[in-house]
């Protein structure tokens, strides 16, 4: 375990180093949350009004969930980089845990979205959210989880398809149904009916209302659905993306 | 060092009606002793870097065996990554990132410490002329400079054992020979024994003790450059006989020391195994039986030659004709 840790550590140290040489990413990257509550805040306050309760305590866990998969679906992308220029199989010939290249990886996804978490939970905190701080960790460490998740997901599918351009079209793919049925920008209760029942399938969804409860501190049992669908999915990502960069020839 | 028995590599591509199975690597059998530099000599899709990408565990044999530094490849994979460094054909530094700090992460993934890869990457960086290279990117660097570093990748944890695949291609002539040096240097300087593939035959020639050709993935033959030259192909006889009407008798009498004999307007031309021998007493026969000769050549055969005999195509014809399924698999790129 302490070899695995140490062996994680380096890939995440050397991923951050390669982050944080490229400065325009980063800076990017912190301004994307940002620039939505500024903009986007402003324009979802009359909606917000008619469910009563504070709009960014409404908005800003939708954010999170949003900058969770958003960010992490394209961790892939580099790695497709990394791949073509022959560091992974380099990596793959040293006696290094394959999934300790996985995990590397992963912190460093999950420490840039921890960071963006932190922005966007002060800077709704300015802007008058109204949330406990219990109910801020519990939303946060959710969010944290499904971006692993997503994370994950994306890094063992750009190592099975090791191209960005059926990259690029699967993750549009998945983005548009999870950003429109899981409540992430606009409450589906506003929806028709059908369309209701259709986002009672999304997965995301139940996470949005988990991290949106746990801003309001309402631990109800929307709350135990959207942990269960975080733990499964986060469960479910790593042990593909461990397969994955475990496999012969991956 | 290295020992491999009936090593099998079978791909599956396509799908439905389309599915075919490509056996990449069809039996082979290797034995590299310690401190020997072998050539893997072959074409493009020869099954050249399938059977390193097996040797390097980077590959689940279909079948066989392999021993590598005394450790079982496919039971004891790790052991084996740790005992060997491994050049790949297509780099294995991120461009944009420092070299320095490449080699150190590499070095730090085999087990050293933060101060002994530095210590030992600033080492590599000046037997390998990156002198002052340490904080540059290898987007930044020549393609000779590029693949000096991934060598230093692959020296980093000073292996007793090298793999390199392809090491000098894309390389201009001058890098290529600078080059050479080094990999020269890895025995003499390091002790390593070096299992490299190439498909450049003056490479071959140059770096190898022993070259095992591989082709259709299949071994076709291993041994010295020389031997194989004069056991396989032998050296070229070419006589030029002055009078038309005697061309006959010359051939017959080459065809004494030589077991293809081919005729030309005036000129005889046949392999001869060890042509230094023979020739002078071939030239004895001539004169004795009063066949005046314009000219005679003698020349050295080339690896070329001898795959040419070997299996009845020209490497670089078959460089042309072939392609490596294992290599579109993981590279896409040629093998």
């Amino acid at each position: 375990m302490r070899l695995f840790l140490r062996e994680s550590f380096i890939v995440f140290n050397r991923q951050l180093r390669m982050n944080l040489r490229n400065p325009a990413w980063v800076i990017i990257g912190m301004l994307q949350p940002v620039l939505y509550l500024l903009l986007f805040g402003p324009l979802l306050a009359p909606v917000i009004k008619q469910l009563g309760g504070n709009k960014y305590t409404w908005f800003v866990p939708g954010m999170l969930v949003q900058l969770g998969i958003f960010g992490a679906f394209f961790a892939g992308f580099s790695l497709i980089g990394e791949w073509r220029e022959g560091v992974i199989e380099a990596e793959r010939v040293t006696p290094a845990h394959r999934s300790a290249l996985l995990f590397g990886r992963l912190y460093r996804d999950l420490l840039q979205l921890f960071v963006q978490a932190l922005i966007l939970v002060v800077l709704g905190l300015v802007l008058g959210m109204d949330a406990s701080f219990g109910g801020i960790v519990v939303g946060v460490v959710l969010t944290l989880m499904l971006g692993g998740a997503c994370a994950a997901a994306s890094l063992a599918f750009a190592l099975t398809v090791k191209s960005e351009d059926v990259m690029a079209p699967v993750i549009n793919l998945v983005m548009m149904p999870v950003l429109l049925l899981s409540g992430i920008l606009l409450p589906m209760s506003f929806g028709a009916r059908w369309l209701q029942r259709l986002s009672d399938f999304m997965p995301i969804k139940h996470v949005v209302n988990a991290v949106r409860s746990a801003f309001f501190g309402q631990f109800d049992a929307s709350m135990l659905w959207g942990v269960g669908w975080t733990v499964l999915l986060f469960g479910l990502a790593v042990w593909w993306g461990t397969q994955v960069f475990k496999k012969e020839n991956a | 060092m290295i020992t491999a028995r009936g090593l099998v590599q079978t791909f599956h591509t396509g799908r439905g009606k389309q599915a075919k199975e490509v056996q990449a690597v069809r039996g082979v059998d290797i034995d590299v002793a310690e401190g020997e530099v072998v050539g893997f000599l072959g074409p493009n899709g020869a099954g050249k870097t399938t059977t390193l990408r097996m040797l390097t565990t980077l590959l689940k044999p279909t079948a066989g065996t392999a021993t590598v530094a005394g450790y079982d490849v496919a039971t004891q994979s790790v052991q084996v990554r740790r005992s060997i460094g491994y050049c790949s054909q297509v780099g294995s530094t991120f461009s944009g990132a420092f070299a320095g700090d490449e080699v150190v992460d590499h070095g730090m993934l085999y087990g050293m410490s933060r101060r002994d890869a530095v210590a030992h990457g600033q080492e590599l960086f000046e037997r390998l002329q990156l002198d002052g290279l340490w904080r540059r990117m290898p987007k930044n660097m020549s393609g000779g400079q590029k693949r000096r570093l991934d060598i230093a990748m692959a020296l980093i944890h000073s292996p007793s054992l090298v793999f390199l695949d392809e090491p000098t291609t894309g390389l201009d002539p001058q890098a290529r020979i600078n080059l050479w040096r080094h990999i020269d240097d890895l025995r003499a300087k390091q002790g390593a024994t070096v299992f490299l593939t190439t498909h450049y035959l003056d490479e071959a020639d140059a770096l190898a003790d022993r070259i095992v050709i591989i082709d259709r993935g299949e071994i076709v033959a291993s041994d010295t450059a020389d031997n194989l030259k004069a056991a396989v192909a032998g050296d070229l006889v070419d006589l030029e006989v002055t009078d038309g009407s005697q061309v006959a008798t010359a051939r017959d009498k080459l065809a004494t020391i030589s077991g293809s004999v081919e005729v030309e307007g005036t000129h005889v031309r046949g392999r001869v195994a060890r042509a230094g021998k023979a020739v002078p007493g071939l030239l004895r026969d001539l004169e004795s039986s009063g066949i005046s000769l314009e000219s005679i050549e003698v020349a050295r055969p080339t690896l070329d030659d001898v795959f040419l005999t070997l299996t009845g195509r020209s490497l670089r014809d078959a460089e042309a004709a072939t392609e490596d399924p294992a290599q579109h698999r993981s590279e896409g790129g040629a093998a």
